[in-house]
C-alpha cells in the first residue's frame, strides 16, 4: 500500500510538472533503462532519448483524469522504453536481438500510437509556425506557448497597446490556422 | 473583423472566460447556426493543438532542467552534441585527413574509454588546433568512443565510488611507482586512479603523454602506496623474434584476465615499425597491457587491435619506452628507472603470473 501511495504521488507531481517529482523517477528508472539500451545495441546517448519519449507518454497518460495506476512507474517506463526503443532498431534496420532483460512488461501498443500522433501532430504545428513568418510567428508563442499576458505583449513587440496587438494576433492566427489544417487534412 | 470576434468568441468559451449569460447567447447561437458551431469546433480544436503543444514543449523543459542536474552529478552520462558533425568535417576538408583518418578508422583502441564529455566540453571544442595530429586524435577517441560502447556495453552501467568512465590496463615499470599506460588511455582524463588485484585504489598523476608513440607514464601520488624494490620482469632492447610465444595480464573486465598468443609480425599496422603485430585475444580494456615472452621480458605494451580482422592486435614495441623515458628526465627533475631484474625467467606459466600479477594495475579515470 505504501509503494501505491508514494508512486501515486509522484505521477500526481509529474502531471502538476513538479521537477522534484520528475528528478526522482530519473533517479530511480534511467539507470535500467540505460542498461537496457546499452545491452542491446545502443548508446547512452539513445538511452536519454528514448527515457525522455518515455517520461512524456507517462506524462500524457498521468494527467488524464482516469488514469488509474495497475502497474508499478519503473514496470511501465520500461515497457515503454522498450517498446520504443525495439521500434526504432526496426526501423533502423539496427534490430538484432541480444541480452534481453527478463522482466515484466504491461501492453503500451495504444500508449506509443497515440504518443507518435501527437508527435506528428505537433510537427505539423511547428512546421506552421515556420512558415508564418515573423513576427507572426513570436506574437503567437509568446501568447499561446509562452503564455504571455496581451498587455505584456504589446509592450515586448512594441504595439502601442493590447487590443492592436491582439488585432495582429488574430491575423496571425487565422494564417496559421489556415497552414496547418491545409497538411492537416491532406497528411 | 466578424471572424475575430466570432474566434475571440470560441477562445474565451474555452477558456471559461464567459459570463454566464453571454456563455448562454453564445450556445444558443451555436445550436441555430451550423457553420458558427462549424467554425467553433474548428477553432477550438485548434487552440487545443495549441494549448497542448505548449504543454508538452513546458515538459520538455523542465525534463532538460533535470536531465543537465543529473548529468552535472554524473547520474546521466553527457549527450555528445554535434561531435558527429565535427568528424564529417573533417572528412570533406582535406584528403590528407582522410587518408589518415581511414588508416584510424581500422584501429580499435582497446581501452574501454567513454570520454563522453570530453568533446562535449565547451572548453575542449574551444581548444581545436591546426595540428593534424590533433584533430586524428580526436576521431580516434570518438572512434574509441564508439567501439568501446559497443564492446563494453557493462562499463555503462557500472556505477563505483569513484565515477570513473574509462578503464584499461597499466603495469610497473619502476617499483616507486611509476606505471606505463597508453596515452589514448589518459589523455583528457581528469582524475586517474590505478587499482591492483587486491583492489588497493591510488590516485596517480599522468607525469608523461605522448600520443605519436601512444606511451603515458603515470606516477601514483597516493601516499599510501609502498614503494617496491624490485619487479619480476626486464625490459629487453632487441627485437623479438616472429613466432615467438607470448602472453598478457590486462583487465577487459574487472577481473584480472590472463591471454596468450604469438608474434605474428615484427611491424605494426600499416608498417608501423615502433609496434608489433601480435596474435592474441584481446578486449576494450586491454589497452596498455604488458606483453611477455616466456622469459618473462616485456616485450612491448598492448595498444590497438584491427576492427575488421580477428586477433590482429598490435603492441607497442618495449623499447620506445626508453624513448619516453629519456624524454620524462630531459623535461623534469626524475628518478624513474626502468627494471634491469628478471625473477620470472624458468618458471612455468602459473608460478610467473602468480608473480606477476601484483604489478599489473587497473586504470581508471574521469
Amino acid at each position: 500500500m505504501k509503494i501505491y501511495d508514494e508512486e501515486k504521488a509522484l505521477l500526481e507531481g509529474l502531471a502538476g510538472g513538479d521537477t522534484d517529482a520528475i528528478e526522482k523517477i530519473y533517479r530511480e528508472n534511467y539507470p535500467v533503462i540505460q542498461a537496457f539500451i546499452v545491452k542491446n545495441n545502443g548508446y547512452a546517448d539513445d538511452a536519454r532519448d528514448i527515457f525522455q519519449e518515455a517520461m512524456i507518454v507517462l506524462f500524457e497518460k498521468a494527467k488524464t483524469d482516469s488514469f488509474v495506476l495497475t502497474c508499478q512507474i519503473k514496470t511501465y517506463l520500461y515497457s515503454v522504453c522498450k517498446r520504443l526503443w525495439l521500434k526504432k532498431l526496426q526501423k533502423e534496420d539496427r534490430y538484432n536481438p541480444s541480452i534481453e532483460m527478463i522482466k515484466e512488461t504491461v501492453p503500451v501498443e495504444e500508449e506509443i500510437e497515440f504518443h507518435e500522433k501527437k508527435n506528428d501532430e505537433f510537427l505539423l504545428m511547428e512546421s506552421a509556425m515556420q512558415k508564418i513568418g515573423e513576427p507572426c510567428k513570436s506574437l503567437l508563442e509568446a501568447f499561446y506557448i509562452k503564455k504571455m499576458s496581451m498587455p505584456e505583449i504589446a509592450g515586448l513587440f512594441g504595439y502601442t497597446n493590447a487590443d492592436n496587438a491582439k488585432t495582429q494576433k488574430y491575423k496571425c492566427l487565422v494564417r496559421l490556422k489556415k497552414i496547418f489544417f491545409a497538411q492537416y487534412k491532406n497528411g | 473583423m466578424e471572424e475575430n470576434i466570432l474566434l475571440d468568441a470560441v477562445e474565451r468559451y474555452r477558456n471559461g472566460e464567459m459570463s454566464s449569460e453571454e456563455k448562454a447567447y453564445f450556445e444558443d447561437l451555436r445550436k441555430n447556426n451550423a457553420d458558427i458551431d462549424q467554425i467553433a469546433v474548428e477553432h477550438s480544436f485548434f487552440l487545443g493543438e495549441l494549448a497542448q503543444l505548449s504543454e508538452r514543449k513546458n515538459l520538455k523543459h523542465k525534463l532538460d532542467l533535470v536531465e543537465s542536474k543529473l548529468e552535472n552529478e554524473g547520474v546521466l552520462a553527457a549527450k555528445e552534441r554535434k561531435t558527429s558533425a565535427k568528424i564529417f568535417y573533417l572528412w570533406n576538408r582535406s584528403k590528407r585527413t582522410i587518408a589518415v583518418a581511414a588508416c584510424i578508422a581500422g584501429l580499435v583502441s582497446l581501452s574501454t574509454a567513454t570520454f563522453v564529455s570530453v568533446y562535449s566540453d565547451k572548453k575542449n571544442v574551444a581548444a581545436i588546433t591546426p595540428l593534424v595530429d590533433n584533430k586524428l586524435h580526436q576521431i580516434e577517441h570518438k572512434i574509441n568512443q564508439i567501439e568501446s560502447k559497443l564492446n563494453d556495453a557493462n562499463t555503462a552501467s557500472i556505477k563505483p565510488k569513484f565515477e570513473a568512465n574509462f578503464r584499461a590496463t597499466g603495469f610497473l615499470i619502476d617499483g616507486a611507482g611509476y606505471i606505463i599506460t597508453n596515452a589514448h588511455v589518459v589523455n583528457n582524463a581528469k582524475n586517474i586512479i590505478v587499482e591492483n588485484k587486491k583492489g588497493d585504489q591510488f590516485f596517480a598523476d599522468a607525469v608523461y603523454s605522448n600520443i605519436a608513440s601512444d606511451l603515458a607514464i603515470l606516477k601514483i601520488v597516493d601516499t599510501a602506496f609502498k614503494k617496491l624494490n624490485s619487479l619480476p620482469y626486464s625490459f629487453p632492447k632487441s627485437n623479438a623474434d616472429l613466432a615467438e610465444p607470448i602472453f598478457t595480464l590486462g583487465y577487459p573486465r574487472e577481473e584480472v584476465v590472463y591471454g596468450e598468443g604469438y608474434l605474428s609480425a615484427k611491424s605494426g599496422y600499416s608498417g608501423d615499425t615502433t609496434s608489433y603485430q601480435i596474435s592474441i585475444s584481446a578486449n576494450p580494456g586491454n589497452s596498455g597491457g604488458p606483453v611477455l615472452n616466456s622469459n618473462g621480458e616485456v616485450i612491448g605494451i598492448i595498444s590497438s587491435k584491427e576492427t575488421n580482422a580477428d586477433g590482429v592486435v598490435f603492441a607497442i614495441k618495449s623499447n620506445n619506452i626508453y624513448t619516453a623515458i629519456k624524454d620524462v628526465k630531459r623535461t623534469q627533475d626524475s628518478t624513474i628507472k626502468l627494471s634491469s631484474t628478471n625473477s620470472l625467467k624458468g618458471l612455468n606459466r602459473v608460478q610467473q603470473i602468480k608473480k606477476l600479477e601484483d604489478y599489473i594495475y587497473k586504470v581508471k579515470g574521469n
